[in-house]
Parts: structure tokens; C-alpha cells; sequence
């Protein structure tokens, strides 16, 4: 925008060259080298679930700002959309059909965050809110995990049986072992009785080379951490938030683990199983739907963190992140209202200090 | 930095733009001939305007007085160049409305004749007193664009006993370099005065605060102040707003100044390196404050640096002497971070302004303002612990109370907020609307309150008149009645004796 | 089932009832907004809403017989204050608001018959029989109750200039935050 020098422009006369758009674009180049990766570990299927998540996504954005009357094209660049969309197709099972991604997609961008006004309104990550109403409304898909099959390795299924795979839901003629993920695994051995003790012995071995059973974003939990650590390094987000999520589900997990291990997993398999990385990293750094300052940051981290780790040990589910940010997303606001930076001259009350000569 | 200090090691607050500085600020200090009108303000300052003591057509000469000051917070004003007094009339302010204010018109007559002035060779064998009177008497003021009165404030230091003198070298503005210039040019006037400073408040030290960006002022005030060791150079590191005060004193000496007080409170005293020259030219030589360096900096600026001009001297004439490479889509009195916007060129430099900003197209560009993302940026940015971003919402949707209940008036107006926001949302200019709307609304409950206590005075009155009309009616018909009763009775009395007659 | 009936009707007739005493017993017997409406409007009973004098206007405003835009003097401000209090929602952007506005005595005009500085409600107008009139800035408050009353047309209202200490930057433009 150019003004005439008629009307006075309020300083700053300069301004950072960052933008919104930048911020999302940093965020998925720091997410790209995971997705990536999980192309390659799940095939074709997992691209086209991905393509069709995040183009669902960025129509279902598209459909609301025409509905209220706003041009799309621009906002739509901001990229937002895409991440979202993103977000929730590498947390999604790499080989459900399609229309997990293309309903989870309109979730996450119209009842996510159009229904709350747009950017920044939203109260909760609308990637969760996605992921948590697929969960709800069709389990059975959304825990059908398979086992890695890399691209160009001999059982992978190629671009057209991928295709088909993605559109038809069941996996016709491959072998693809259609396993539970760890956290699963253990739940389910739990339930029929066995103690960890017994049933890990023949569990897969979660490994930082992602050779386990799960979603994009679970198996390659080591590059989505160095992604994380990208960002961080870049100030995009500070070292709170993560730090704190995993330090709730860690030290729990230690400590049950070592009282009991037969009945508790050990704090190394909760951190690099399940979304632990992912939400840490991405998800709970969400900045709409996080406090604003480090120390309610800190609070929002552990809380997802614990929450996380209660869900997954003594909860229905296996897997609680999606869970555990939704739940802290809604304490969001009370958290901002409580924790408040000091500010300069005053106490944390806001009480004005006493003059030290 | 290392990876730890990347990720741990946040600084607390703050921005860091590109500065700009250079090379405006390498280039030598060049002097502005005396322009052939200048237009002097009577207002360029906090407190009073001052009140003129000339008439039209009077001769003056350089550093005469022009107006002299009005009301405990005031400063004079003296003549920026020799000549006569062509009106005593108005001239746009340097102000974002555009609005005028009184100021006094000279048409020079290019001589320069400065008046006779009382030199000091020993400033230190003066009272402090009399250091306050010659520095108020020659209108120095604040001059890195707070405008205080600079004798109000030694006042003020000597009251609460201020041990330290705080030296604000730091100038934080990007494109800015008035201050470096003068401790370059000028250390030893700088130094001197922060001496003579140090004597009238009776401060034991002086720190000289310089940001760590202008290693040559930093080398050139070392050599100045070699000789006296109780005027120490301390760079600080460049980060904007290292100039505010209670930034730099918090910088300096780890001390902060509470919410509502002043710094002196604390114990110390800011005051900027061009303010200590104008008080050592004050003083030694008994020269007013009529011509400071001015920055005349930007991307339509073809020849940009430092001028050595009367202050008076109307913007486009300071822009023309350097020359302009294209018409300017943007002019700016004072810093980009917090410089006011100037309407036109037709205004005078001022007292408080240490740059003129002329800025091309592209600087020019103001990115169209997005949503919040909250990321949060603001309020780490926030030198003073604010939450920029909650204090923003409030105020778009018209909750200025609720803006109010997060301290917006702790907000120094830095700019450090809007500068980092990656939606470019103009936060200061929801800050400053906001404080002015809620001084408004103070005023008018106070008018409010002021007409209400009138109206019942009068209702009051009328009762009070009705009561005493009444009162004075009730008399007078009693003494009608009792004159009557008395004639009466005089007539009774007088008829029996009638009768008997 | 009919247990399930009977202790709900009974638990309802029972809330039911106490409901009804606690109105009865606990009721306001005045409007309480009232009073606090009548702090906010100026209190100068000058009359332009129409009503007597501001009490009158307040408990209008309480009863909600009259709009939150009914003070003239109080202008933009006020009617935001009142909105807010009184928990309505009103365009605001229709309501042409002057600004504040001071009274103003064309001196070649005056008569000096004094019969505006009886009508001040706030005593803001000096004179004397045969004198030109004058107003107190400090003390006129815009209320234009002495206008109708000057029989040579000499009172006129004008606009506070805005000035440069009291000038305010604008709301950003933006629709968005």
C-alpha cells in the first residue's frame, strides 16, 4: 500500500521483512525433510493421502472466505491452510482411504478455524480437532496401521495400485502387514492380560530410523526433532514448548517405569513413539492456539505432556496427543489471563516497585 | 553464537533493525549557510510556551531573546540567526495532524552577528544555582527528542541527591547518526559538559552509555574523558530501544525505575550527549541553544549526513542543501522507529529534532496489515513487558478500559512491536489512539464533573436568592406592617388627645 | 417410573416455589441502574433530551423509554458509556456527533438583556443589564440552552477547534487484528 503524504502514517516507519506467510512457509520447510521421509517408507498411498488431505484443506479455507464474502486467492497464500492440511495428513494412518483425508481436511479448515473467524481465532489447533473427530467417527480406519514398505522395494505397491489402495480403502492383493502401532501393541496386550515384560519381546522395536508401524509423522521421529530444532534455531519457536511436552511425558514414564516396568512403558519408547515428537514439535507450538508468554508456555507444554502420558497409560485410547493439546488448547486463554509477563517498574501484580536508590 | 545461545539465550527484549547509519554518519559535518527566513516555534518544548519579548520589524541579533519562558516548566527562545522580526505569526508544527502553532518569523540579514555573551572559564567554581540559571537562560533542552527542560531537570537531580549522571550516547534509531557525529566532532565538549552537568546536580560519576555500533564516537570519548576518571565511557551493546532511559539505565547500572516515578527516584540522571555539548556551550561560552546538527538521511536524500543548522530552518531547505534524488514519498522528523511524520516540508527544525528523513518508494511501502497469528513476537519484542498483541485486540473492538487493565500506559511507544509483527498490524498507531481517546474521556469526565458541581452551585444560588427575596419580602412587609401599626397607634394616640382637645 | 414422576414434579414445584418467594422477598424496590445512570449524563438539566432534567432522563434511559443517543452534550462518548452499562447494542456510526461545542456571543450583536445567563444551567455566561455578555469557556458545556432565548439571534454555537495537544491519532483502518 502506498499512502499520499497527506494522510500521516504512523511510526514504525520500517517494519521487519517477515511475514505470515513466511513464518508458515519456514514451518513446512522445517516439516518437509519427515514428510518426505514417510513418502518413502509407506508409497505411493501416503503421498496421495497427503495430497488429497491438504488440497481438502485448502478448499474447505477457499469455500468459507468466499461464503463470507472475502477474496480466497490472497488468504489462501498466506499458507496457513496448507499447514494445517499438512499437519494433519502426516498424524493420519499413511494408507487410509481417501476420504479420511478429504473429510478430516474440510474439518480441520472450515469447523477448525472458519467457523471461529480465521486466522487466528481459533480456539483449538484445527489439524487435532480433525484428527480427534476422525478418530471418534471411524476408528477402525484410523488405527489400521501398516508396516513400513519403502518406495521401489519389492512389495510396495506402485502409482496405480497405490492409487487404488488410496480410493478403494482395502489393500487387495498386498501383504502389507496391517499391524498396530507400539502404543497399540502394548494397550491391546495389556487388555488381553499380558504384562510389558512378556508382550515387547515380539513388539516392533521403535527405532529413530522410523521402521515401525505408524504414521509419517510417528516414525520419523528423527527428523521431525531436527526439524523442531530447525525452527528453534530460527526463533520461530522458543525451546518452551517442546522442552516442557516432552519433559511431562518423560519424567512420569521414568519414574513409573522404574517402580514398575511390567506394567509401565519406559520413558525412550513414550518419547519416540505415538505423535510425542509431533506434537511437541509442531502441534503444541501451534502460536493461535498457545499462550504467549515462557512461562505459561511452560505450563501448557507440561500440561500437554502429562496429559499425553495419562492418557496413553490409564485411558481408551493408545495414543493421547491429539487429546492432551485439544484439552490444554482449551486452557489457553486462562493461562494467558493468569501468567503475564512482569512488566518493567512493576511486580507481577502489576503493583509499581519501590524506588531502590 | 553458538546453538546452545541460539535456542537459550533469547535476548529480553528488543529488536534489532538494519541501521542505516552509514554512511550518512561517516560523512563530515557540513554547516547549513543562514537560510534567508526562519520560522522559530514558541513552542519546543515540554511545559509552557514561551512568550514573546520582540515586536515585528525589531532588529535582532544571533542568540538574542525572542520569548522568554512561561510557567515553572518552560525554556526561552533566542534568535537562530542576526536580522529583523518579520511577524510574529504561525507555522505548521512538526506534528502528524498538520496543525500550526505560534512562532516567530526572522528575515536574516546574513551577517551572523552574534550578541555579546559572558564568558565562564571556570564553571566549577560556580554555585549550582547559577549553572541552573545560565543553562535555563540560554533555552537548553532535552535534545534527543524528549525536549525537557534541561534546568528543570538539575533541579529535580540536585533535590533527591542523584549520584549518578547517566550520558545517553546509545542512539537506538536506525538512519540516526546527530549524536555520533558530536562525540566524533565533539567529545571534548561532550565530556566538559557532562562535567559541568555532574557539578550542578552533584552527581559523583558519569556513565556514558554508547552503543557498541559507533566504535569511533566509543574511541573519541575515551581520549576526551581520559583525564577524568569520574566520567566513565561504557559501551553497550546496539540493540533498539538501548536509548530509551529506563532501558539504558537499566542497561548501565542493573537498576529499574518503578512504574510512575522518575529516574532520578532511582538515583541517577539521563541526559543526552548533545544535550551536555548545549549545556557546555551554554555555560563556557554563554551561548543559547540556536543551532543544532541535524541528520538528514533517507533513500530520496542524494547527498545524506550530518548539518550543522539554525534551528528555525524550514525542512525542504535542509533536504535541498543535500540534495533529493526523487520527490520523497515520506518525510520524517526524528528516527524511523518513532519519528513523527511531517505533512510537508514547510515546517521548521526544531529544538528536539535530531534527524530529518527523507525516505524513497520503496522505504516508503507499508505492507497491508493481516490477522493476528499471536505468535507472540510483540511481546517478546516489548521492552517494557507488555502484551502488545492483547492490548491490540482490545482496542479494535473499542474495549479501551479493558486495554487500559494491561498497563498501556506503560507503553514508551518504541515501535518495537509493530517493527516484528509478521501480519504488520499498525500496534502503535492502536496505542497512541488509544491514550489520546482515554486522556480525551478523562478531560471530559473532569469537564463533567466541573459542570455538575456548577449546576448544583446554581441551583444552590437560585435557592439561596429565592430564600433571601423571600426574606427581604417578609421585612419589609413586617415593617410595612409594623409602620403601619405604629402610624396606627401614633394616630390613636393622637386622636383621644384630639378628642380631649 | 411413577416414583421417578413424582419426586421430579415435587422437586420441581418445590424450586418452583422457592424461586417465586426468593423474587418476592429479595425484590429492588428501585432501579438500581438508575442512579448510576444519572452519575454518568452531565447533571446540567438542560433539557435538550426532551425530559425535565437529567433524573428524568435516566429513568427514562432505565426504563429503556429512551435511546442511549438522547444526550446531546454528552455526545459520542456518552452514548457509549451508556450502551455499555445499560448492556444494549447500538449503531453508533449514524450518530453525528459534533464534537464538543462551545457557546459563543456575536458581541456587535449583544443587547446585554441577560436573558441567556439566566438560562445557563451552569452559571457559564457573565453580564449585566446594557453589557456585552461574555462566556466562560471552562464552565459552558455545549448544552445550547441559551440559543432560543436570545432575542437578537447573537448566540451561536461553534466547534472546539481541535488543537495539537488534544489531537488524537485515528483508529487503524484495518478491519483485522
Amino acid at each position: 500500500m502506498n499512502h499520499s503524504m497527506d494522510t500521516p502514517v504512523a511510526a514504525p516507519h520500517t517494519t521487519t521483512t517477515n511475514s505470515a506467510g513466511r513464518v508458515m512457509a519456514s514451518v513446512m520447510a522445517a516439516l518437509a525433510p519427515a514428510t518426505l521421509f514417510g513418502f518413502w517408507l509407506y508409497g505411493w498411498p501416503a503421498v496421495y493421502l497427503w495430497l488429497i488431505t491438504v488440497s481438502f484443506a485448502m478448499l474447505g479455507e477457499a469455500f468459507c472466505l468466499r461464503l463470507t464474502g472475502r477474496q480466497a486467492i490472497p488468504v489462501l497464500f498466506d499458507g496457513s491452510a496448507l499447514l494445517t492440511g499438512w499437519l494433519l495428513a502426516v498424524s493420519l494412518p499413511p494408507w487410509a482411504p481417501w476420504w479420511i483425508g478429504a473429510f478430516g481436511g474440510l474439518f480441520a479448515t472450515v469447523l477448525g478455524k472458519q467457523v471461529f473467524g480465521g486466522l487466528g481465532q481459533n480456539l483449538f489447533n484445527p489439524a487435532m480437532v480433525a484428527r480427534v473427530a476422525l478418530l471418534i467417527s471411524f476408528p477402525l480406519q484410523m488405527t489400521a496401521w501398516v508396516a513400513p514398505l519403502p518406495l521401489f522395494s519389492a512389495a510396495a505397491p506402485g502409482l496405480i495400485d497405490g492409487l487404488r489402495i488410496t480410493l478403494t480403502g482395502a489393500p487387495p492383493g498386498f501383504d502389507a502387514v496391517a499391524s498396530a502401532s507400539l502404543l497399540g501393541f502394548a494397550k491391546t496386550e495389556m487388555s488381553r492380560g499380558l504384562d510389558l515384560l512378556q508382550s515387547l519381546a515380539q513388539a516392533p522395536v521403535p527405532g529413530w530410523y522410523g521402521s515401525h508401524p505408524g504414521s509419517m509423522g510417528e516414525t520419523a521421529a528423527l527428523l521431525i526433532a531436527a526439524g523442531g530444532a530447525a525452527m528453534m534455531m530460527l526463533r520461530l519457536i522458543s525451546w518452551h514448548i517442546p522442552f516442557a511436552m516432552l519433559a511431562g511425558i518423560a519424567v512420569p514414564a521414568a519414574i513409573l517405569h522404574a517402580v514398575d516396568p511390567a506394567r509401565y512403558l519406559d520413558a525412550g519408547t513414550h518419547l519416540l513413539s505415538g505423535g510425542a515428537m509431533l506434537g511437541a514439535f509442531f502441534i503444541a507450538t501451534d502460536y493461535v492456539t498457545s499462550p504467549n508468554t515462557p512461562r505459561g508456555q511452560l505450563i501448557f507444554g507440561a500440561g500437554c505432556g502429562l496429559l499425553t502420558w495419562v492418557i496413553r497409560t490409564w485411558a481408551g485410547y493408545p495414543e493421547g496427543v491429539a487429546f492432551a493439546v485439544l484439552l490444554m488448547n482449551s486452557l489457553t486463554p486462562i493461562i494467558d489471563s493468569y501468567v503475564k509477563p512482569r512488566i518493567y517498574g512493576r511486580d507481577r501484580k502489576g503493583v509499581a516497585l519501590e524506588p531502590v536508590k | 553464537m553458538g546453538l546452545f545461545e541460539r535456542i537459550f539465550k533469547e535476548p529480553r527484549w528488543g529488536v534489532h533493525p538494519d541501521d542505516h547509519k552509514r554512511p550518512a554518519a561517516d560523512v563530515p559535518l557540513r554547516l547549513l549557510p543562514p537560510p534567508a527566513r526562519v520560522y522559530m516555534p514558541l513552542h519546543q518544548h515540554v511545559g509552557g510556551a514561551a512568550r514573546p519579548v520582540v515586536l515585528a520589524g525589531q532588529k535582532v541579533l544571533k542568540g538574542q531573546l525572542l520569548a522568554e519562558p512561561q510557567g515553572n516548566i518552560s525554556a526561552p527562545i533566542h534568535a537562530p540567526v542576526s536580522g529583523t522580526v518579520a511577524a510574529i505569526g504561525e507555522v505548521t508544527a512538526p506534528h502528524p495532524s498538520g496543525l500550526g502553532f505560534a512562532a516567530i518569523t526572522l528575515d536574516s540579514d546574513f551577517e551572523d552577528r552574534w550578541i555579546d555573551t559572558a564568558r565562564v572559564a571556570d564553571p566549577f567554581s560556580l554555585d549550582p544555582a547559577e549553572i541552573v540559571r545560565l543553562t535555563a537562560a540560554a533555552g537548553v533542552v532535552g535534545l534527543g527528542g524528549a525536549t525537557f527542560p534541561a534546568a528543570v531537570k538539575f533541579v529535580l537531580g540536585k533535590r533527591l541527591a542523584v549520584k549518578s549522571l547517566i550520558v545517553n550516547g546509545g542512539e537506538c534509531e536506525p538512519y540516526l547518526s546527530s549524536d555520533d557525529r558530536i562525540m566524533r566532532d565533539h567529545a571534548g565538549q561532550v565530556v566538559d559538559g557532562a562535567r559541568i552537568v555532574m557539578h550542578a546536580i552533584g552527581a559523583i560519576e558519569a556513565l556514558v552509555g554508547i552503543e557498541d555500533n559507533k566504535p569511533e564516537a566509543i574511541a573519541a570519548m575515551r581520549i576526551a574523558a581520559a583525564p577524568f576518571p569520574e566520567v566513565k565511557i561504557m559501551p553497550v551493546p546496539a540493540r533498539y530501544p538501548m536509548g530509551s532511559d529506563k532501558q539504558l539505565i537499566q542497561t548501565l547500572t542493573g537498576k529499574e525505575v518503578p512504574a510512575d516515578a522518575r529516574a532520578a527516584e532511582v538515583g541517577v540522571l539521563v541526559h543526552n550527549v548533545s544535550t551536555c555539548a548545549a549545556v557546555h556551550t551554554a555555560v563556557r561560552l554563554g551561548r543559547p541553544l540556536v543551532e543544532r546538527i541535524v541528520t538528514i538521511n533517507g533513500g530520496a536524500v542524494a547527498k545524506p549526513g550530518n548539518i550543522f543548522a539554525p534551528l528555525g530552518t524550514l525542512v525542504e531547505e535542509l533536504l535541498a542543501f543535500c540534495g533529493l534524488k526523487e520527490t520523497p514519498s515520506r518525510l520524517i522528523l526524528g528516527g524511523p522507529m518513532m519519528g513523527t511524520p511531517l505533512l510537508h516540508g514547510r515546517i521548521p527544525l526544531v529544538k528536539g529534532a535530531s534527524g530529518i528523513l527523507a525516505f524513497d518508494a520503496g522505504e516508503a511501502l507499508v505492507p497491508a496489515a493481516g490477522p493476528c497469528i499471536r505468535c507472540g513476537g510483540c511481546t517478546r519484542a516489548c521492552p517494557m513487558g507488555l502484551l502488545p498483541l492483547e492490548m491490540a485486540a482490545r482496542i479494535r473492538t473499542g474495549d479501551l478500559d479493558g486495554a487500559a487493565g494491561f498497563h498501556l500506559t506503560d507503553c514508551i511507544a518504541c515501535g518495537c512491536c509493530a517493527y516484528v509483527c509478521p501480519a504488520h498490524i499498525p500496534l502503535v498507531q492502536y496505542f497512541s489512539h488509544a491514550k489520546g481517546e482515554l486522556s480525551a474521556r478523562q478531560r471530559a469526565r473532569l469537564r463533567s464533573d466541573a459542570a455538575k458541581r456548577l449546576a448544583e452551585a446554581r441551583i444552590v444560588r437560585l435557592e439561596r436568592e429565592a430564600k433571601e427575596k423571600a426574606e427581604v419580602a417578609a421585612r419589609r412587609k413586617a415593617e410595612r406592617k409594623a409602620a403601619k401599626a405604629a402610624a396606627a397607634a401614633a394616630a390613636a394616640a393622637a386622636q383621644p388627645e384630639g378628642e380631649t382637645v | 417410573m411413577l416414583i421417578a414422576v413424582g419426586s421430579l414434579a415435587v422437586m420441581g414445584l418445590a424450586l418452583g416455589g422457592l424461586l417465586g418467594t426468593a423474587a418476592r422477598y429479595l425484590a429492588v424496590e428501585e432501579n438500581p441502574v438508575e442512579g448510576q445512570l444519572k452519575e454518568m449524563l452531565p447533571g446540567s438539566q438542560c433539557g435538550q433530551c426532551g425530559y425535565v432534567g437529567c433524573g428524568q432522563a435516566a429513568a427514562a434511559l432505565a426504563t429503556g423509554q429512551a435511546p442511549v443517543t438522547l444526550c446531546p452534550p454528552g455526545g459520542k462518548a456518552l452514548a457509549e458509556a451508556l450502551a455499555a452499562r445499560l448492556g444494549v447494542k447500538v449503531d453508533l456510526s449514524a450518530l453525528t456527533d459534533t464534537g464538543p461545542q462551545l457557546a459563543l456571543v456575536a458581541e456587535e450583536i449583544c443587547i446585554g438583556c441577560c436573558r441567556c445567563l439566566k438560562t445557563c444551567p451552569t452559571d457559564a455566561i457573565v453580564g449585566a443589564a446594557k453589557q456585552i455578555h461574555n462566556v466562560i469557556r471552562e464552565a459552558c458545556t455545549g448544552c445550547g440552552a441559551c440559543i432560543d432565548n436570545c432575542p437578537t439571534e447573537a448566540m451561536s454555537m461553534v466547534p472546539v477547534a481541535v488543537s495539537l495537544q488534544h489531537w488524537i491519532w485515528p483508529k487503524p483502518a484495518s478491519a483485522t487484528a
